[in-house]
């Protein structure tokens, strides 16, 4: 039995019930949500940047622990990158938790804790909302992105 | 124990190295032994076309097939099988009234009434002829306690425009009843149809249409026992009659010409195509399953399991039930304070329990609820008592762990 509690961490388990940067921006240069429309979730991920990078990003919305705490542990760790460095740290992560070899030497961080993902199929997902809805927002999208629809 | 679980070798299997605990029967049920052995019988000996050939194979597999058809007329008490025409499934059905018989009746300016409690297959195609024809969609709310508000649904019928009125006779996400009498006479009051969606019904109580007084009932084979991509459109004769075909190709023609085409009669003007011959077969064998079993015995047996689940669920911290506790049929949907259902669902999945989690195509449900899903444990006449119990425990285990 590949094991759950590799999937519900108890950091996992902390940043669903104290979700870190939980909240609206004052002044964000985008915002974008993303809908997991097969189980509900909905997020909205706000971003503020200087020069090219991201210097504020903050995050609302209603989801599963994995879900909810992906999008809080994104938003500790993509502040202050640049937009390259968010596509590198991103590729690494969706390599993480769809279980595929990376020969990335970055370090993951807390990141890590969401390696268990990879044991269940059906929540990588969860797992990668928040990630896709950062990156349309950095690609200038607007409105709304879907993990049903191409963005 | 219950003594009809041995007829089902798919319950027969570990799941994450558990006995496995089937609770999402009103997603699709397992299937016993006669349906998979009439399914092979049909494939493996009796292999042919039906309405086609003049040779044995040919007139013994039609045979099976409208066989098949005169069991699904008893099995809901239709005047005549001639009023039961094989399709996909309960969407398919749907699809078929809100075609043939929508796109003729329904003009610019009438209303369909749908329910906020029903199932997308219920609400989407009704949404899609008003769009071609120009009509209004209205909805019959539900209440916080998850039963239709019957006072509004007088009320937009009393204008006189509704055409047709179409709901479910039980839900799918709340597992409770409607009462689908006193709905359909509120339609015929005022000169509406009445479609009845029976996919949640069929397999946990009997079905009269003749009883019930609806003008259409749908049905899917897969969630009473029998296979999937088989289902059942029931129409009154006198609709279906004057009814044009929705689909085009062979079997439906009396006549085609250069000159034009003429239709045969129902149900066969409705079955374009070759049909799902090992399908409907094995469908008619679940029927006979259910009779034998006994709706009554079923009923008994199934109202215990869902008032154990819902008493013993409720004793749990944290645990809310939805949905309105007497009328509760084969179903019990819940959410937990501070867990999202479908983290429920992966906990409950390593102890080897198999529910449904997630909005259960039912979202104006979930909006006017204000939840984004529930987890529903959806009970089948083989489950028994004690797979209550580990349902009671494992949801304690996932409280647990994110106490
Ligand atoms: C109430 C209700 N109606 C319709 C359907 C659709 O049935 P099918 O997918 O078999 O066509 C379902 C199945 O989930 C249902 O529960």
């Amino acid at each position: 039995m590949s094991g759950v509690e590799d999937l519900y961490q108890e950091m996992i388990l902390d940043h669903y019930k104290s979700p870190r940067n939980f909240g609206k921006l004052e002044n964000p240069d985008s915002e974008i949500e993303g809908r997991n429309p097969l189980c509900g979730d909905h997020l909205v991920v706000q971003m503020r940047f200087e020069k090219d990078q991201i210097a504020e990003v903050a995050f609302e919305g209603d989801g599963c622990a994995i879900s909810k705490a992906s999008a809080s542990v994104m938003t500790e760790t993509i502040r202050g990158m640049t937009r390259g460095e968010f596509q590198e740290v991103f590729a690494v992560f969706q390599a993480l938790v769809t279980g595929v070899e990376s020969d990335s030497v970055l370090e993951l961080g807390k990141l890590a804790a969401f390696g268990g993902v990879a044991a269940f199929p059906a929540r990588v997902k969860c797992a990668v909302l928040a990630w896709h809805t950062a990156k349309a927002a950095l690609e200038g999208h607007k409105g709304s992105i879907s993990t049903e629809e191409k963005v | 124990m219950s003594r009809w679980r041995a007829d089902f070798p798919g319950l027969d299997q570990v799941i994450n190295g558990k006995e496995l605990i089937y609770l999402d029967n009103a997603a699709t049920t397992q299937k016993p032994e006669a349906v998979l052995a009439a399914v092979d019988y049909a494939q493996r000996i009796d292999c042919s076309n039906v309405h086609r050939g003049v040779h044995a194979l040919s007139l013994r597999a039609t045979a099976s097939f409208e066989e098949a058809r005169r069991k699904m007329a008893r099995f809901i008490n239709a005047s005549s099988s001639e009023e039961v025409i094989f399709v996909r499934g309960a969407t398919e059905a749907i699809n078929l009234v809100a075609h043939s018989w929508g796109d003729t009746n329904i003009k610019r300016g009438d209303k369909v009434l749908v329910t906020e409690l029903d199932h997308h297959s219920n609400i989407v195609p009704w949404q899609l002829v008003c769009e071609r024809v120009g009509a209004q969609v209205e909805w019959v709310p539900v209440l916080m306690n998850g039963t239709l508000d019957l006072k509004v649904a007088h009320e937009i019928l009393s204008s006189g425009e509704v055409k047709i009125f179409a709901f479910g006779h039980v839900s799918n996400a709340l597992g409770t009843i409607n009462p689908v009498q006193e709905m359909v006479a509120m339609a015929h009051e005022f000169g509406a149809l009445a479609l009845v969606d029976g996919a949640q019904a069929s397999p946990h109580i009997a079905i009269d249409v003749e009883d019930l007084g609806a003008d259409f009932y749908a049905l899917s084979g897969h969630k009473m026992y029998g296979p999937s991509g088989i289902g059942v459109l029931w129409g009154k004769i006198e609709h279906l009659a004057g009814m044009p075909p929705w689909q085009g190709g062979g079997d439906m023609i009396r006549s085609v010409s250069i000159e034009g085409t003429t239709f045969a009669e129902p149900p066969f003007r409705f079955e374009a195509g070759t049909p799902n011959v090992a399908g409907a077969i094995g469908l008619g064998a679940a029927s006979v399953f259910i009779e034998e079993a006994g709706l009554s015995a079923i009923a008994e047996h199934e109202a215990l399991l869902v008032n154990k689940a819902a008493e013993s669920l409720a004793e749990i911290k944290g645990v809310r039930l939805m949905g309105e506790k007497s009328k509760r049929v084969g179903a019990v949907s819940f959410v937990i304070d501070g867990v999202h259902p479908h983290d429920v669902g992966t906990l409950l999945d390593q102890e080897g329990i198999a529910v449904r989690t997630g909005h259960h195509c039912a979202q104006p449900l979930m909006d006017r609820l204000g939840i984004p899903a529930t987890v529903r444990a959806s009970f089948g006449l083989y489950n028994t008592l004690e797979e209550i119990d580990s349902l009671q425990a494992g949801v304690e285990k996932v409280v647990g762990v994110f106490a």
